[in-house]
C-alpha cells in the first residue's frame, strides 16, 4: 500500500519550498518533490532576492542564508548604439539591516531553503520526475514520479513545478502558453576578480549594484538585459517575449552575446570569464494569463501560476508569498478536513488581496501594450540618447537652439502628437 | 538469513574536482561529495543477493558528519541499515589506520548480528590504493576476493561462495568459504533506478554513529594520523604526453595511414 502524506508539494523552487516550510512548520506531514540532483540545480534568475517576502518566512534569514551582496544602488539604462542615459538611485540604508533586496546564485540558494523546509520537519526527495496528477472521482488524490512503485497518494497537492508546469496542464488548467506571454532569458555568470567588480561598480565590499538595460540591448525588441554583481562574479543576461524572438528572427544566445559586446557594455566585464551558461523561460503574462489556480485536492503557485512581475523583474518574490498563501489556506482546509475546490478557492481570494493580485492588475496591459506598439523600444529610446547628448554637447549653439533642434527631431506635428498620445497611454497601462 | 556488509566511503567527484596548483593537492570544496562510484556497484550487489537468498544489507562508513548523505544514497539503493564512525580521533587516517578502525566497527556490528559476507568497492577515486579491502579482511582473518566481477553463488547452509575474478586476459572461478570480503569492479552489475519507496525511507533515515569511545577493545595508538606510518613526501602531477597523433576515418583507412606511417620509418625494419 503506497504511502499517504497530508500534503505533497511538487518542485523546490522558492514557491513550492516556502509553501513546504510553512506546512512543515504547522505541523502538516509535507512530502516535497524535486526532479534535481538537489533543489536549485538547474534553476535560472538574475538573481534578485526581495528581503521582505523571504522574512515573512525566515526572520533574519540573511544572517545565514548564502547570499551574494546587498544591492544598495540600482542603475536603467535606456541604451542606443553608441549611448546610454542612465538613471540610478544609490542608497546606504539598503546596504544595512533590514536591506532592500540580495543578488543571490539560486544553485546555492535554493538547496539552502530547502533544507530549512527539511529541519521544519519536510521530507525532501530529489532526482524524482512528477509526470501527472493521480485523479480519482474528479479530485486530484497524488502524483505519479517516474520511479518504480512511484505512486504517492496525498490530502493535496501543490503544483511549484515552474513556468512550464506540464502537471497543470494535463488538469487542463492553462493552455499552452502563447510566445506573447513567455520571455526567453539568456544569462552567463562571469568569473571576476572581487575587488575588480568593486572598482567597476563602485562598491565597497558587501555592497552591490543592478543594472537593467533597456533600449539596444534587445535591439529595440521588447524585453530587457540585466547585469547583476555577485561577490566574485557577474550576472548578465538578456530576455525577450518568445513571439519578438520569432518576429525578428534572432537567436537567443545572439543577442547575449551582442549585449556583452556593445560597448556601453563591454568595459563592465572585461577580462572576466564564463563558468555557466543558463537560459530559461519567464511567464510574462501578467494578470490576464493568470490560469486556473484551485481545484479539488489541487493548487497552483508561483512561475506555474505565471505570477511575475516583468515590469519590475519580481518572481521569485512573488512564487515565495504564494507558497506561503496556498499553505496558509492548506492548514485551514485541513483543520475542516475539506480539501474541495470551493474550500481551496480561498487561496485565489487571498493571492488577488496581495501584492501579487494588485501589482499584476496595475500592470496588466502593460506587457501587451508595448508588445503592440514597438515605438516605445525603437523609436524613443535613441530619440531620448539623441536629444540628451544634444542637450549636454557644448559646441557654442545656445541652449534656445538646441530645444528647437531636439524639438525638430521629434518630427512632424504628426509624429509629435503621436508620441504625446503613446506617452499617454504608456502612462495608462503604467500607472 | 544473509547478513552482508558493505564498505562505503565518501569522495569529492574527482571528474569535476580543481587541484590547487601550488601544492598539486585536491581543492575538496570544489567538487560536490559523492558515494565512491564502486562502492555504489558494492551496495547493489549485496540488494541483488539479499534479493536472491533473503537478508539483510548494512553499510559501514568512517568519514565526517556530512558523509550521512553517503548512507542515504544507499539506504536509496536498497540497504536497510547505515552505520557511520565518526570521531576526531580518525582524521587524517591512511589505509592501515582506516582499515584497523572499518574493522573495530565491524566486529561490533558483528555482536549484534553475525556478519556471513563484506563487500568493498575495488578502490576509491580520491584514495586511489585499493588497499582498505584486503586490509580489512586480513585483520578479520577472512579471505579477501579482489577483482570480482560477477557473483556466481553464494551459500550459507554450506558456507561458500563462488565469484569471478577478473583478470588480465579473461577470469577466474573461485569457491571460498564464507565470511570472507569481496572488493568489486564496476562491470559486476548495473545502478538499479530507486523506487519510490526507498527514495521516502531514505529522506527519513538516520544511521546508527559511533564515536572512538563506542568501539570495543580499541587502541588508540592505531587509529587517524597517529596510526598512519604513511608519509607523502611529494605530490606531484605527472606531465602531459606530448606529440603523438591520433588517426581519424574508417577503420580501414586507419590502418592504412598507421602502415603508411610505420613503413616510413624504415629503422624500424632495418
Ligand atoms: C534569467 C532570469 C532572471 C530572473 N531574474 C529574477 C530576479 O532578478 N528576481 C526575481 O525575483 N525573479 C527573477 N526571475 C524569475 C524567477 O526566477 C521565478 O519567478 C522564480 O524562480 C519562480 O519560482 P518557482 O518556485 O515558481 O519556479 P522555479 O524556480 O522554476 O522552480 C520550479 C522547480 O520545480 C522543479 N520541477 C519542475 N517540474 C517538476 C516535476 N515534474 N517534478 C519534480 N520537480 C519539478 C524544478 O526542477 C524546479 O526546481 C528571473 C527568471 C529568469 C529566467
Ligand atoms: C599518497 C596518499 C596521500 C594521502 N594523503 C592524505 C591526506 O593528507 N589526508 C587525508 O585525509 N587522506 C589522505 N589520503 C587518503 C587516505 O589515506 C585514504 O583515503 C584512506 O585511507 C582510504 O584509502 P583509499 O581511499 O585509498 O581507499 P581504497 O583502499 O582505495 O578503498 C577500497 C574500498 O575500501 C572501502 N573504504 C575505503 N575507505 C573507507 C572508509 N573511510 N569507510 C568505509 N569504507 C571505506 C570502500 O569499499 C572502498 O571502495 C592519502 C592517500 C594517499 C595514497
Amino acid at each position: 500500500m503506497p504511502e499517504k502524506f497530508d500534503c505533497i508539494v511538487v518542485g523546490a523552487g522558492p514557491a513550492g519550498t516556502a509553501c513546504a516550510y510553512e506546512l512543515a512548520k504547522a505541523g502538516v506531514n509535507v512530502l516535497l518533490l524535486e526532479r534535481g540532483e538537489y533543489p536549485g540545480a538547474k534553476n535560472v534568475m538574475g538573481g534578485v532576492l526581495y528581503r521582505k517576502m523571504m522574512e515573512d518566512i525566515i526572520p533574519e534569514f540573511y544572517k545565514e542564508a548564502p547570499l551574494e551582496r546587498p544591492i544598495v544602488e540600482q542603475r536603467f539604462m535606456m541604451m542606443d548604439k553608441e549611448s546610454a542615459v542612465t538613471f540610478s538611485y544609490k542608497g546606504l540604508e539598503w546596504g544595512r539591516e533590514p536591506y532592500n533586496n540580495f543578488t543571490v546564485l539560486r544553485a546555492k540558494f535554493d538547496q539552502w531553503f530547502a533544507e530549512k523546509a527539511v529541519e521544519q520537519g519536510a521530507l525532501l526527495v530529489c532526482e524524482t520526475v512528477a509526470v501527472e496528477c493521480i485523479v480519482e472521482n474528479g479530485r486530484v488524490v497524488g502524483v505519479r514520479t517516474d520511479r518504480p512503485d512511484g505512486d504517492i497518494y496525498a490530502d493535496v497537492v501543490v503544483l511549484a513545478d515552474g513556468v512550464n508546469s506540464l502537471l497543470a496542464k494535463q488538469l487542463g488548467f492553462h493552455r499552452e502558453w502563447r510566445p506573447d506571454e513567455v520571455a526567453l532569458a539568456t544569462m552567463e555568470i562571469l568569473k571576476l576578480d572581487k575587488n575588480v567588480i568593486e572598482d567597476r561598480f563602485n562598491l565597497e565590499a558587501n555592497q552591490g549594484c543592478t543594472i537593467e538595460i533597456f533600449g539596444d540591448a534587445t535591439k529595440g525588441i521588447l524585453g530587457t538585459g540585466f547585469l547583476y554583481t555577485n561577490k566574485d562574479t557577474l550576472s548578465i543576461g538578456v530576455g525577450t517575449l518568445l513571439s519578438g524572438l520569432i518576429k525578428h528572427k534572432i537567436k537567443p544566445y545572439e543577442l547575449l552575446e551582442y549585449v556583452k559586446n556593445h560597448p556601453m557594455i563591454r568595459p563592465y566585464i572585461q577580462g572576466s570569464e564564463p563558468v555557466e551558461y543558463l537560459a530559461h523561460l519567464i511567464p510574462e503574462g501578467g494578470y490576464h494569463s493568470i490560469p486556473k489556480v484551485a481545484g479539488n485536492g489541487v493548487l497552483v503557485v508561483g512561475d506555474a501560476a505565471q505570477l511575475v512581475n516583468a515590469i519590475h523583474r519580481e518572481g521569485s518574490n512573488m512564487a515565495m508569498t504564494s507558497g506561503r498563501l496556498a499553505a496558509e489556506t492548506i492548514i485551514m482546509a485541513k483543520e475542516q478536513k475539506d480539501f474541495s475546490e470551493s474550500m481551496l478557492d480561498q487561496y485565489r481570494m487571498k493571492l488577488m488581496e496581495s501584492f501579487i493580485g494588485q501589482d499584476l492588475k496595475k500592470y496588466k496591459d502593460a506587457t501587451h501594450h508595448f508588445e503592440s506598439f514597438p515605438q516605445y523600444f525603437e523609436q524613443y529610446i535613441p530619440m531620448l540618447n539623441r536629444a540628451t547628448s544634444q542637450m549636454f554637447t557644448v559646441d557654442g549653439a545656445s541652449k534656445w537652439e538646441k530645444q528647437k533642434k531636439i524639438w525638430r527631431d521629434l518630427g512632424s506635428t504628426k509624429q509629435k502628437f503621436k508620441l504625446a498620445r503613446d506617452m499617454m497611454k504608456a502612462w495608462k497601462v503604467m500607472k | 538469513m544473509l547478513h552482508i556488509v558493505a564498505c562505503i566511503k565518501q569522495v569529492p567527484d574527482t571528474k569535476i574536482i580543481k587541484m590547487n596548483p601550488k601544492t598539486n593537492t585536491m581543492d575538496r570544496a570544489s567538487a560536490p561529495a559523492i558515494l565512491n562510484p564502486y562502492d555504489a556497484h558494492a551496495v547493489e550487489e549485496a540488494v541483488r543477493l539479499k534479493k536472491k537468498y533473503g537478508g539483510i544489507v548494512s553499510v559501514l562508513t568512517m568519514g565526517p558528519p556530512p558523509a550521512v548523505k553517503a548512507i542515504k544514497k544507499c539506504i536509496e539503493l536498497g540497504a536497510d541499515e547505515g552505520y557511520m564512525i565518526s570521531d576526531r580521533a580518525f582524521a587524517g587516517a591512511d589505509t592501515l589506520a582506516t582499515s584497523y578502525a572499518l574493522t573495530k566497527a565491524l566486529e561490533k556490528i558483528a555482536k549484534h548480528r553475525p556478519i556471513d559476507l563484506i563487500i568493498c568497492g575495488k578502490m576509491t577515486i580520491d584514495g586511489d590504493t585499493g588497499q582498505v579491502g584486503p586490509g580489512i579482511a586480513r585483520r578479520l582473518n577472512i579471505p579477501p576476493l579482489t577483482g570480482v566481477n560477477k557473483v556466481v553463488e553464494v551459500n550459507k547452509e554450506k558456507g561458500y561462495a563462488i565469484v569471478h575474478r577478473k583478470l588480465e586476459d579473461g577470469y577466474e572461478v573461485v569457491k571460498s568459504q564464507l565470511p570472507c570480503l569481496f572488493t568489486v569492479e564496476k562491470d559486476i552489475n548495473d545502478i538499479s533506478f530507486a523506487p519510490l519507496p526507498n527514495m521516502i525511507k531514505a529522506a527519513r533515515y538516520q544511521p546508527t554513529i559511533w564515536t572512538a569511545d563506542d568501539l570495543e577493545d580499541v587502541d588508540r595508538k592505531q587509529l587517524g594520523l597517529k596510526g598512519s606510518p604513511t608519509i607523502v613526501s611529494k605530490v606531484w602531477a605527472p606531465p602531459k604526453p606530448e606529440g603523438g597523433k591520433i588517426l581519424t576515418g574508417t577503420k580501414e583507412e586507419q590502418v592504412n595511414e598507421l602502415l603508411s606511417i610505420i613503413l616510413e620509418k624504415k629503422e624500424l625494419f632495418s
